[in-house]
């Protein structure tokens, strides 16, 4: 069986793995890391999508041999400790989760978007760009809520770490 | 109002582990030595199964075991049941064929397990699967269920001729005949109320454990009712005795109802624990589950409305065929009757009302409860009626509504229900000023400006939550009581661990529960640990689903707290050396009344427990108090919802631009949560009216069987939406609460429609109404229009 490493959240991970091995599979069996999901088998739902050296990627559509050499970041290592991360602060005080099961792909993709498109989130914006995140729970109403919190939220951070 | 008590938007206790990633599904639990099993699916709707081969498969890498259905048969396990028992009109009882956890000799619909693999690992598992070879004989098979009792459709069971589980039947026949020949106006429409897949976002799953030393089996299983899954694989499956089994259902990721059952893969999972002594685990595939969860729905409705020239409705007639699918599910056969039929009326009096249901089996997936459960179908029947009723006689469909509302409660239907309280009139008054439908005519103008067609809708719909009491339910069939328990364990410090016999999967339990006891009790909601989801720790309890865990569970929790509180006022009257009716409990301090010698709420917790000079025979050490609550009469949470659409006739796609919800929900524990439950709701009615779709073919292929396949509402498919609510609160229950969990799904299709006939001027377009629908409905009447020009 070959073998894969990668860094996960700030830390070195190696295995030997069979071949076909997702990297979903790869981060929830070999890792133990359980915060990332899989909703569906076609792509869809985006429970599963975690950061591949800074840019969200569905981890269920990935091989685990694929993402050799990557950086890896997971829901799991999103907080600075125990201070936790603008966009999960947000989704919790907007109650943009009920059964939190694709809460973690949501919160993944949600600072992603911000990476790309900045600290001001039209509402339209956001929806446009949850296309590929499928919530049964909420409705979206609140969600859409949060990740405009959450994005102004962030752009606080940056300039928190720029004066620090 | 206390800031964590009853009616504070309380941020979530749960949520904490959920943003971080620790949340734990069963999927998430492993054991040591664990291996994997596989289902072998029939690929076929309907077909005789001659052989299976096994051998190649047996010996491929990491195979354990392989079990066919004709092997598992020789357990000599029971079936899987259905535990509602419906009469026919005759009298008869309805016709439950043998539901095998796998199928023997005959399989009955695209995805029905016929054979297992365990191996080491799924990849192993699956491999193996793959050199499994079935012998078939494909029969012809049924999916359309107004085919099913008809002349030439295959038969599915012996055990139902004609295809027939019931022909039930409910309301005064002869005096609905009599209203209608004195109707000046009737209106006729029929309706397919469309098949779900409910698709929670965390696939079934299941992980069974045998412990050969002390012959206990463990289940994880994503369910909603842990209790009454090991009542049923215990008393009916015979897996293993009650006490022998234990049920945990950890984090669960949604259910909707679809994790109320009873499936074939967790029977299937413990026998296979205990035959090859390892754990095993199945976590389902998004596939799989559309092949394997009950689906929702599925009914062909005519109906028909009559009004008097005053405009007064004085009668209902309603004929439906509701699909069951392939089997009868654990719930299947209430879900059609005595959850669509009574809330017929809607929330109009309505003098006469008669409807008949006949369930059939079909080679589908199988159908029961879905968000609402009958009650979306009933309201649905109901509200479109009114609208196009309203459309007919040129009234405004808000003005016929207010004329024909109960008004005065205790109001009995003509369909058995009784509405205990509420205010419809008020909830449609608010949604209306909320909405700005005055406003509505400026902006239909504005739509068409921009080559647009505005749409308007209304939904005033009934709900019924918390079925109940046990007695009732018990008349009306059903093979268990609707009850509730709550346990309240008051530790020596003063914290407390409540325990219920209801299940959270996103409803926010943990945090509305501990709001109540932290009220009552004086302590920080961070004092109240809320324990649920394991038969090993909670006694017994009747899961959630029907928006039962507020009005029924809740109560169940006041009740306990009663004994607490009671018990407590003994100790501090005698801690306080005064009568025990001089004691005031209040703000968490037990005081003697009129004095100021008092005793807090911790010291006497920790009085309890150390129970030194207790007066020996006159009080137990300790404070637990356990309550089984069982209420009077089933919750009627009402209200009314506006939808308002945009159509671009070029494209046919529908825009949802505006919705306005005002529910009453009687009293509201934690409003965001409340709220937030609206929210879904509507979305997943939004969902049925406007993207999802179930698709067989007539060979009984389900062809919508994936997220490529099956729209699920995306963000962009739904707007914000205004939710704001009313309250007339519950007189069955001791806090007032109706329930707030289904709503949304119930009102959110008629609205929807009923926006959108409103905007295309015809009553002929059936959900969903997809871009293709609705594009093809305006070619038809311009096409009409045109020949009549």
């Amino acid at each position: 069986m070959p073998t894969v490493s990668m860094k996960v959240n700030g830390k070195d991970a190696k295995a030997d793995v069979d071949p076909r091995t997702l990297l979903v599979q790869f981060l929830r069996e070999n890792l133990r890391l359980t915060g990332t999901h899989v909703g569906c088998d076609t792509s869809q739902c985006g429970a599963c999508v975690v950061h591949v050296n800074g840019k969200a990627v569905k981890s269920c559509t990935m091989l685990a041999l694929t993402a050799d050499g990557a950086e890896i970041l997971t829901i799991e290592g999103l907080a600075n400790g125990a201070q936790l991360h603008p966009m999960q602060e947000a989704f919790r005080e907007n109650h943009a989760l009920q059964c939190g099961f694709c809460t973690p792909g949501m919160i993944m993709t949600a600072v992603d978007i911000v990476h790309r498109k900045g600290n001001n989130l039209e509402e339209h914006t956001i929806r446009e760009e949850l296309e590929g995140n499928i919530c049964r729970c909420t409705g979206y109403h609140n969600i859409v809520k949060a990740i405009g919190a959450g994005a102004r939220a962030m752009s606080g951070e940056v300039t928190k770490q720029a004066a620090e | 109002m206390s800031a964590t008590g009853i009616g504070a938007a309380v941020r979530r206790k749960e949520d904490l582990r959920f943003i971080t990633g620790k949340g734990q599904y069963t999927d998430d639990v492993s054991r040591p030595g664990q291996a994997h099993i596989y289902f072998v699916r029939s690929p076929h709707a309907h077909a005789r199964i001659k052989r299976i081969d096994t051998k190649t498969a047996a010996g491929m890498p990491g195979v354990v075991g392989i079990v066919t259905g004709a092997e598992f048969a020789e357990s000599k396990l029971g079936n899987l049941i259905c535990g509602w028992t419906v009469l026919s009109k005759d009298g008869s009882p309805m016709k439950m064929a043998p539901h095998p956890a796998l199928a023997v000799g005959k399989a009955c619909h695209v995805g029905d397990p016929v054979a297992v693999v365990v191996a080491d690992t799924l990849a192993q598992a699956k491999d193996a699967a793959e050199k499994i070879n079935v012998d078939y004989e494909i029969l012809p098979a049924v999916v359309d269920p107004t085919k099913a009792a008809g002349k030439g459709a295959p038969l599915i069971h012996d055990a139902a001729p004609n295809n027939t589980i019931y022909n039930w039947h409910i309301g005064d026949h002869d005096a609905t005949a009599a209203a209608f020949r004195g109707a000046k106006h009737v209106t006729k429409l029929e309706f397919v109320n469309n098949r779900l897949v409910p698709n929670a976002m965390e696939p079934r799953a299941a992980l069974a454990e045998y412990d050969a030393g002390t012959q206990h089996l463990t289940l994880w299983n994503a369910t909603q009712n842990p209790h009454v899954a090991r009542l049923v694989i215990s008393a009916f499956v015979g897996i293993a005795p009650e006490n022998k089994l234990r049920v945990i259902a950890p984090d669960v990721g949604g259910g909707f109802g679809s994790k109320i059952f009873i499936y074939p893969e967790e029977v299937v999972c413990l026998w296979a624990a205990r035959q090859f002594n390892r754990p095993v685990k199945w976590t389902a595939e998004r596939s799989e589950s559309f092949i394997s969860d009950a689906h929702g729905r599925d009914h062909v409705t005519t109906a028909e409305l009559a009004l008097d020239a005053d405009h007064k409705i004085t009668g209902l007639k309603v004929k439906t065929v509701a699909n069951l699918g392939a089997y009868m599910s654990t719930f299947s056969s209430a879900v059609p009757t005595f959850l669509y039929a009574t809330l017929l009326s809607g929330q109009y009096a309505i003098p006469h009302i008669y409807a008949e249901v006949d369930a059939v089996y079909t080679n589908t997936v199988p159908v029961d409860a879905y968000r609402g459960a009958g009650r979306p179908e009933a309201t649905f029947v109901v509200e479109r009626l009114v609208e196009a009723a309203a459309r007919e006689l040129d009234l405004d469909p808000a003005d016929l509504r207010k004329k024909n509302f109960v008004k005065t409660f205790p109001y009995q239907t003509a369909v058995a229900s009784l509405y205990d309280a509420g205010d419809y009139n008020a909830s449609l008054q608010k949604a209306l000023q909320i909405h700005d439908y005055k406003g509505f005519g400026k902006r239909k103008r504005e739509s068409e400006k921009n080559g647009k067609i505005r749409g308007i809708g209304f939904a005033t719909y009934i709900e019924a939550c918390g079925v109940a009491p046990s007695s009732l339910v018990g008349q009306l069939g059903a093979g268990v009581g609707l009850w509730e328990s709550a346990e309240v364990r008051v530790n020596p410090t003063g914290s407390v661990e409540l325990l219920t016999g209801c299940h959270a999967h996103g409803q926010g339990h943990e945090t509305t529960f501990a709001q109540l006891v932290a009220e009552r009790l004086g302590i920080g909601i961070d004092q109240v640990n809320v324990v649920h989801g394991d038969t090993d720790k909670v006694q017994f309890g009747m899961g959630t689903y029907g928006s039962r865990s507020g009005a029924v569970g809740m109560s169940a929790i006041v009740k306990a707290l009663d004994k607490v509180e009671a018990k407590a006022k003994k100790i501090a009257a005698h801690l306080l050396e005064a009568a025990e009716g001089d004691i005031v409990f209040k703000d968490g301090k037990f005081t003697v009344a009129g004095t100021d010698r008092s005793v807090a709420w911790g010291e006497l917790a920790l009085a309890a427990y150390v129970a030194h000079k207790f007066p020996t025979g006159e009080i137990e050490p300790g404070l637990k108090e356990t309550a089984f609550y069982d209420p009077t009469n089933f919750t009627f949470p009402a209200g009314c919802h506006i939808c308002e659409v945009e159509i671009d006739p070029e494209t046919g796609v529908t825009s949802v631009v505006g919705w306005t919800a005002v529910d009453d929900f009687g009293t509201v524990i934690n409003p965001m949560i409340v709220e937030g439950q609206v929210h879904g709701g509507v979305a997943q009615g939004v969902g049925q009216a406007l993207l999802e779709h179930t698709v067989y073919n007539d060979s009984g292929q389900l062809v919508s069987g994936s997220y490529m396949d099956y729209a699920m509402p995306r963000a962009d498919n739904l707007p914000s939406l205004k939710v704001d609510m009313t309250v007339t609160k519950c007189p069955s229950n001791p806090l007032g609460i109706k329930g707030c969990g289904e709503a949304g799904a119930i009102a959110a299709p008629a609205a929807v429609m009923n926006a959108i006939t409103n905007a295309l001027g015809t009553e002929k377009i059936d959900m969903p109404a997809t871009p293709a629908a609705v594009w093809s409905t305006i070619q038809q009447l311009n096409k009409t229009r045109l020949a009549a020009e």
